[in-house]
């Protein structure tokens, strides 16, 4: 268990009586979450149930239609400055990577930096570099992504997203689309985030995670926050049927 | 063969069986893997020695390189008449520029391909002072063809002709249209309604009129369009038509392009807090035009053919000069000759564009470095 020295009070996240609905499809239903500084959350649930589409309006990546969502004091609207402002304080990581393949891992993990944030190019190649190494693949930095195993373009997206320095890091499935050898050095790179004390919103099916980093578990299953609680009572007395019908279901297998 | 055998773990890697690779294996596998195969291969060797034979004989060994007349041409030999061309090869290449002053469309030539070096091959040396030659170059090609300028004699447009004609016509409409085919692919994407709708309009009128229409238009009607007291030489009205033509056709090449990259590298860069004009420079287009390569070089060599359709509206490019040769009655019945030269110009400029595109394509193509 990483034990969190940093967690705080301080809300960084807060998500209020929020709904989204895809067409008719009703698919996020009043959800209200606080998420606090440096407080790893972990989302589970049976797929379809919306859990991928509420840390995707955390960066407004999907249009929440009802209700309120605070990041760092500001609330997501149509606003373009305010968005772009929260995207470049939020990170993410997708299941399918989705590094550039057109660039080369050093210029997929300092665009960003230099156009964004207008930072200057050399600064931006010592920041990705020291990320990279930081994720253990700094001799890959001037191949392009086709040339690298999942794993390993994995840990270059968790490199990318760090590059923008951000102050929450929000994690979609980002062990689905790997092969299982490769789960292992993903997981430990996020760890180790972990232990610098990054705020976390981490998607996943990876229980063994969940129970080594994670401060609070959700449980979400049609569109709505079953159950949350920390993982410890999450794992060893799930209250909600729902709940224990799903822990069963990926636990003995 | 006896298998030997190994402690598992310890298999070594064995060469393949003999034939199987190599030259030998080659000819083996692909020319005579069975008889009827091995008779195919034999009857075409024979086939192909005959019609090289004669190729070779008729274009060049029972040819006539110089001669006055196609009379005189056959009383030499009976192979190809090359004569109408070498008595004519100025006409081909400037139609009927001063002669005096051809000079100036040599030079011009040959600085397009220190012009267009640094823009078709990115890792050339000091490709930055080339590019700002590049940018001069427009100008620079402009008062040497037109004249007019620094005490060089101005040469009327009616005078241009030949080869000459479509590689002005041709570069200069490929030059406009690559980057009018981007902003409409990117308007025909675009969240504005008044850009989608009017890129929509623009494009689907272009691609559905015939460019001969087009054409007509340019020579006749394009100045009841314009302002009044703009007078644009024909040239420059043709040049603009086949601009919007071919544009038309290459946003709609990009516009596939774009729509094949996964939506997953927009929502990245979106995560990274990329605005629309950055994600388009960094993400879209060079994503886009890579995979759009093999159908733009398409439509470049479709307008730099096409533009042999002047001659309907009274230019002389090549066919032009070449029919015009034909009806000199010392050259009459020579078609064979005249049309196979101006295809072979024709065919060495496109086939050097296509295998320009390969080499892009090759180039670009990061998956399998």
């Amino acid at each position: 268990m990483v034990v969190n020295k940093n967690k705080s009070s301080k809300p960084v996240i807060e998500i209020k009586e929020m709904h989204k609905w895809f067409g008719n499809f009703h698919v996020l239903k009043n959800i209200s979450l606080g998420v606090n500084q440096g407080e790893r959350i972990v989302i589970c649930g049976p797929s379809g149930s919306g859990k991928s589409t509420l840390i995707r309006c955390i960066n407004r990546l999907e249009v929440h239609q009802q209700g309120d969502i605070i990041v760092n004091n500001v609330e997501l609207t149509g606003d373009l400055k305010n968005l772009e402002a929260i995207r470049s304080d939020v990170g993410m990581v997708f299941q399918s990577f989705n590094l550039f393949p057109h660039l080369t891992v050093l210029e997929n993990c300092t665009l960003a930096p230099i156009w964004v944030k207008k930072l200057p190019k050399k600064e931006a190649e010592e920041l990705a570099m020291e990320l990279l190494t930081r994720v253990k693949i700094p001799e890959q930095a001037l191949k392009y992504p086709g040339q690298l195993s999942g794993g390993q373009q994995q840990r270059v997206a968790i490199a990318r997203s760090l590059c923008m320095q951000p102050k929450i890091m929000l994690f979609d499935e980002p062990t689905s689309a790997l092969d299982p050898e490769m789960i292992k050095e993903v997981l430990d790179t996020m760890i180790e985030l972990a232990e610098t004390g990054m705020t976390m919103l981490v998607v996943t099916h990876e229980m063994g995670f969940a129970k080594k980093v994670a401060d609070s578990v959700i449980f979400m299953d049609e569109g709505e926050i079953i159950e949350q609680n920390d993982p410890k009572n999450f794992f060893n007395n799930p209250k909600n049927d729902r709940t224990k019908l799903f822990l069963s279901q990926i636990l003995n297998h | 063969m006896s298998e030997k055998t190994y402690k598992p773990g310890n298999y070594p890697d064995l060469p393949p069986p003999p034939g199987t690779v190599g030259v030998y294996g080659w000819i083996r596998q692909n020319l005579f893997s069975s008889i009827s195969n091995s008779l195919l291969t034999i009857i075409s060797v024979v086939l192909l020695y005959y019609l090289i034979d004669g190729i070779i004989g008729w274009f060049f060994l029972d040819a006539v390189f110089d001669a006055d007349s196609k009379i005189a041409c056959r009383k030499i030999d009976d192979g190809a008449c090359w004569a109408v061309i070498t008595r004519r090869v100025g006409q081909f290449v400037y139609g009927f520029y001063p002669e005096a002053e051809r000079w100036r469309i040599d030079i011009t030539f040959l600085t397009m391909f220190v012009a267009f070096a640094p823009l078709l091959y990115p890792d050339i040396p000091k490709r930055k002072w080339l590019l700002y030659f590049s940018l001069f170059y427009p100008f620079f090609a402009f008062v040497l063809i037109m004249g007019g300028y620094f005490g060089l004699q101005k040469i009327e447009y009616s005078l241009f002709g030949g080869f000459m004609l479509t590689v002005i016509l041709g570069v200069c409409g490929i030059v406009c249209s690559l980057p009018l085919g981007i902003l409409l692919a990117l308007g025909r994407q675009s969240n504005l309604t008044v850009v989608r709708t009017l890129s929509v309009c623009f494009i689907e009128f272009m691609r559905g009129v015939p460019l001969i229409t087009l054409l007509f238009v340019a020579s006749s009607m394009l100045n009841y369009f314009l302002p009044p007291g703009t007078n644009f030489s024909i040239l420059v009205r043709v040049i603009i038509m086949f601009t919007f033509f071919s544009a038309a056709y290459i946003a709609e090449v990009i516009r596939g392009g774009i729509q094949a990259i996964p939506k997953g590298q927009y929502e990245a860069a979106d995560a990274l807090g990329m605005n629309y004009w950055q994600k388009t420079r960094f993400i879209t287009l060079p994503q886009a035009l890579k995979i759009s390569i093999p159908g733009i070089v398409n439509t470049f060599i479709g307008l730099y053919k096409d533009t042999t359709l002047v001659v309907v509206i009274g230019l002389l490019d090549p066919l032009g000069i070449g029919r015009a040769a034909l009806a000199d009655t010392k050259w009459n019945g020579l078609s064979t000759e005249t049309y196979l030269f101006v295809a072979l110009f024709f065919f060495v400029s496109c086939f050097a564009m296509s295998r320009y595109s390969l080499w892009l394509e090759n180039k670009l193509n990061t998956d399998k470095k």
